[in-house]
Order: structure tokens, then sequence, then C-alpha cells
């Protein structure tokens, strides 16, 4: 990067850190936060939409509708998440390419399952396996924000439910006396004002999935918590210009506070959307807004 | 409307899947040094880079490499994941029931004990890397074993006295054991494990494991295999 960075060993501490801080191994582990947080971004609202639809399903007057939504909400939320992960991806991903394999190549005609190996024909992979490493990653990655979805919907899910249950009935009745259909009134009355009852647990849910991220690891996704365990392993001067002893518990010691920050910045954030929320609302949040202004 | 837009977002995407050339992905671990490691440029490096990548010349093959953990390696191989597995892994017949092998490209490599002492208790706590052949040594040779998912966790369990002794590849322990400044000794007699490293290929994809073979037959035959295993290695090590 530097300049002076091509014999590392000769430099004074500062020097060294300066060099050492921007070699391309750690400007991959920079990178990582961004993959984390891309993650974040994505899940977070696909995660709210399953939850909504869950919610939504769970809640019909249609029974096999209902039903179908609790079964998805107690599902999900009785196995355990890393049984989840390990095994969810596999089946997801083995589930896709077996439709495809279906599609595109009728006339096969050896078993798919071979002893461990499960074969579908070239032209059903997916990614194809003459995509570049590029695809493939995408592809995990997608799988991995498919699989958070899933889990962390179906626990909004049934923080949605509790949420639209604990609007005043008496609301959804007026609304009801004044001949709003039931379509207005999920939209009109019940929707805007669950959010003040569904925060506090969707907040939970948040700082949840935010912990949950290394789990990613798992998943086959460079993450920060791979970069931080790669980088902080002892290195040996042959193999690197920055020979350093075990320093994991210095990268990891930046893992906790990258989280506690990043915690403590949505705590904040969620914080001031709780006060809006609340605004004009017949809680005691509400009713404490009402006496102080 | 809608669904025609789909088809030909669908159309495009394949077109452009279809014009991507064949790509052969190399799994490796990236924390074996010399055998492959992830240099300071945040690439895979090692002995195994330059030797794969040689391969992939020679069998006319575009390779990318991909890295993975070690404990689930092989069976992100079986599921696809990437085409081999080049990761310094050591050929043995319970492998060779889930995946096939090419040919040995390292001759079969010593291990070794290093201790902090020379009076170190071989037969307490030893630690190795876990699915290794060198913790199947020694859950076998009445120590008992402590196992860490990297090589690298092993040496600092030894360091940090949870271990009495680490037992693992030679080629790997010598460069920490140089540079420990007396810290960390070998002890004991160095131990043959294993028949050889080979490629771990999909016992499926016979065309692959038939490309790689004639590749590393005529990487022997010319001597260039013996030239990288001096290069990474050292003088004294095993040749072909």
């Amino acid at each position: 990067m530097f300049s002076y960075c091509t014999d590392p060993s000769v430099l004074a501490a500062p020097a060294w850190f300066a060099c050492y801080l921007t070699t391309g191994k750690l400007m991959l582990f920079y990178a990582s936060f961004g993959t984390v947080l891309l993650l974040l971004a994505i899940t977070a609202p696909v995660a709210l939409g399953f939850g909504f639809a869950g919610a939504a399903a769970a809640r019909a007057r249609f029974a096999p509708l209902s039903w179908l939504g609790k079964l998805y909400i107690a599902m999900v939320r009785g196995v355990p998440d890393i049984v989840f992960f390990l095994f969810f991806v596999i089946a997801l991903d083995q589930g896709l390419e077996y439709l495809r394999h279906k599609v595109k190549c009728p006339d096969w005609d050896q078993p798919i399952r071979q002893g461990s190996d499960f074969i579908v024909c070239q032209a059903a992979k997916l990614p194809l396996s003459t995509a570049p490493q590029i695809w493939h990653e995408i592809y995990g990655f997608t799988l991995a924000v498919v699989t958070f979805a899933i889990v962390f919907g179906a626990f909004a899910a049934n923080v949605l439910f509790g949420a639209m249950r604990a609007v005043p009935h008496a609301q959804l009745e007026t609304a009801e006396a004044y001949g709003m259909t039931h379509r207005q009134i999920f939209w009109r009355i019940l929707i805007p004002q669950m959010w003040v009852y569904a925060l506090p647990g969707l907040s939970n849910l948040w700082m949840v999935l935010i912990k949950a991220t290394p789990l990613l690891f798992l998943l086959g996704v460079e993450d920060i918590v791979y970069w931080a365990r790669d980088l902080g392993g002892a290195k040996t001067a042959r193999f690197t210009d920055y020979p350093h002893g075990d320093w994991r518990v210095w990268y990891f010691l930046g893992l906790l506070v990258f989280y506690l920050a990043f915690t403590r910045l949505s705590e904040i954030v969620l914080d001031r959307l709780m006060k809006k929320l609340t605004h004009g609302q017949a809680t005691m949040g509400g009713e404490a807004q009402r006496k102080a202004a | 409307m809608k669904k025609i837009l789909l088809g030909t977002a669908v159309l495009a995407f394949s077109a452009g899947m279809a014009l991507a050339q064949d790509v052969v992905r190399m799994g490796t671990e990236g924390a074996y040094p010399p055998y492959n490691f992830i240099n300071d440029a945040g690439e895979v490096d090692g002995f195994e880079r330059e030797f794969g990548d040689e391969l992939c010349k020679r069998a006319e093959l575009t390779c990318e490499w991909v890295t993975n953990e070690w404990d689930s390696i092989i069976p992100n191989l079986v599921s696809g994941n990437y085409d081999t597995i080049i990761a310094g892994m050591s050929i043995n017949d319970e492998r060779d029931e889930v995946i096939d092998f090419t040919q040995d490209y390292i001759p079969p490599a010593t291990s070794s004990y290093v201790a902090l002492s020379e009076d170190a208790d071989l037969s307490g706590v030893v630690a190795a890397q876990t699915s290794t052949l060198q913790a199947g040594y020694i859950s076998e040779s009445g120590a008992t074993l402590l196992e860490f998912a990297t090589a690298d966790e092993i040496v600092a369990a030894l360091r940090n006295g949870e271990a009495d002794a680490v037992f693992f590849d030679t080629d790997y322990l010598a460069p920490i054991v140089e540079e420990s400044a007396g810290e960390l000794i070998f002890v004991g007699e160095p131990v043959v494990l294993g028949r050889g490293t080979g490629m771990g290929i999909r016992e499926s994809d016979t065309e692959l494991k038939d490309k790689f073979d004639a590749a590393i037959t005529s990487m022997k035959a010319d001597g260039s295999l013996n030239t990288l295993l001096v290069k990474w290695f050292g003088e004294d090590t095993d040749t072909y």
C-alpha cells in the first residue's frame, strides 16, 4: 500500500502497523464486515415479510390457510437454529437441483443417490458446475439469506400475530360499525396500530439476528469470524512479511467492539422509533407522552 | 407481460452461464503452510497453489480456488461446492470409501511430536487436528487426544499449556519450531503415516480424475514436481 512497505521487518511499530493493516488480506477482512451488513440489510426486510405473511395467514378466517400459518410458526420455532442451518440449506439446494433435474433431464436412468453422492445431470446443477466461483458465492449467500429469513420470519410471525391481537378490539368493531370491509379494517385500522405492540418483540429479534450472523460461517460464507480466526492465528516469517504470535484475542476483541457498537446503535434507533410509534396510541407510553405535552 | 419479462430474464441469465468457460473449482483449506495458506494479498498460496495451477495448465482447465474448513472439506466436495480437494490430504482407506483420489503427488510425509521440553509426556494430552491421520494415530497410541479444527490452534494449545505435546505433519511444524527460538522442540521419533498426498475427487467424476492423473504423471516425468517439492519443503524432502 505505502511505498515504505517493501520490507516490513525493518519498520518501527507504527509504520509496521500502517503496512500490516492495509495488506490485501486485511482488506478482505474489512470487506467481510460489508458482507455481514449486507446480509442484515437484506434479511431483515425479507424476514419481516415472511413474518407478516405468516401472521396474516395464521389469523386468516379460511381454516387451511390459518393452519398453514400456525404450522410454519410452530415448526420453525421448535427446531434448533443450527439444525435448520445445516440441514435446511442442503435440503433446499438438493431439492432445487432435483426439480431442475426432473425438468431438464427426463431421460436420465441412473439413480440420483449413489452412496454419499447426490448426482443430478450436469444441466441441473445449481449453479452450473462450469459457472465461475462468483456465482457460487452469490448462490451460497442467497441460500443463507433465505434460511435466515425463514427462521427469523417464524419468530417475527409470532410477534406480529400477538401484536395484531393486542390492538383493542373496540377499534375494529368501531371500524366495522362504520361499514368498512374486512380488508379495509385489516389495512387501515389493525396494521397501523399493531406496530407499537410488535416493536419490542421485533427489536429483540433484530438484536438476535445481528448476533446470529456468525452462523454464516457454517454456510461457507467467509464472514468476519472466519477472517478473524485466520488472521489472528500465529504466523511464521517464512510465509508472510508480517509474522506475529497468536493474536486471536485481539481480533475477537475487535469483533466484540463491533457487535457491541452495532447493537448499541440499533438500540438508540429503535428507541426513537418506539417514541414515534407510541405517539397518540392508547398505551401507557402514549398516555405518558400526552400528559407530558 | 410479467411472464414474458421473467422468461427473458431467465434466458439472459442462462445465456450468460453458457458463455462462461468450464471452470474447475479447487477446494483447499488455506491454513496449512507450506501446503496451502492465504498470503498477505489475501490469495491462496503455497505448494499446492503453484502445483495446482500447473496441473490445470497442463490439463487445459480453467481453475478457481475456493477455501473451506477442514472438518467439512469432504462433505462439501461431495455436495458439489467445489470439484477437487487439494489440501495436503493423505490418501487412506477411510476417505477412499467416500471420495476418489488421484495418484499421490507428495510421497508419504512424516509426522512428529513437538513439545515445550525434552521430557514431555507423550502419553499424556496430545493435540492434533480433527479428522487427520495424526488424530487417528494419537487416539490409538493410548495418549489422550485433544482435537482442534485448525492446525494453528493445536500449536496455541501447546503454548498455553492445554496440551503436553502436539502431533502433526513435520513440514508444517518445522518453520514454527525454527522460529520459536528454542521454546518449542521436536521430541521422539518422526512417524510415517498414510500413503502419500493425493487430490480428492468425487467418485462420479472419473473424467476429471483421469485428466488430473495424466497431468500429475507428466509433472512427475519431467521432474517439475520434484523442483516444486524442493522449493516448498526444502532440500531434504522426499522426491519422486
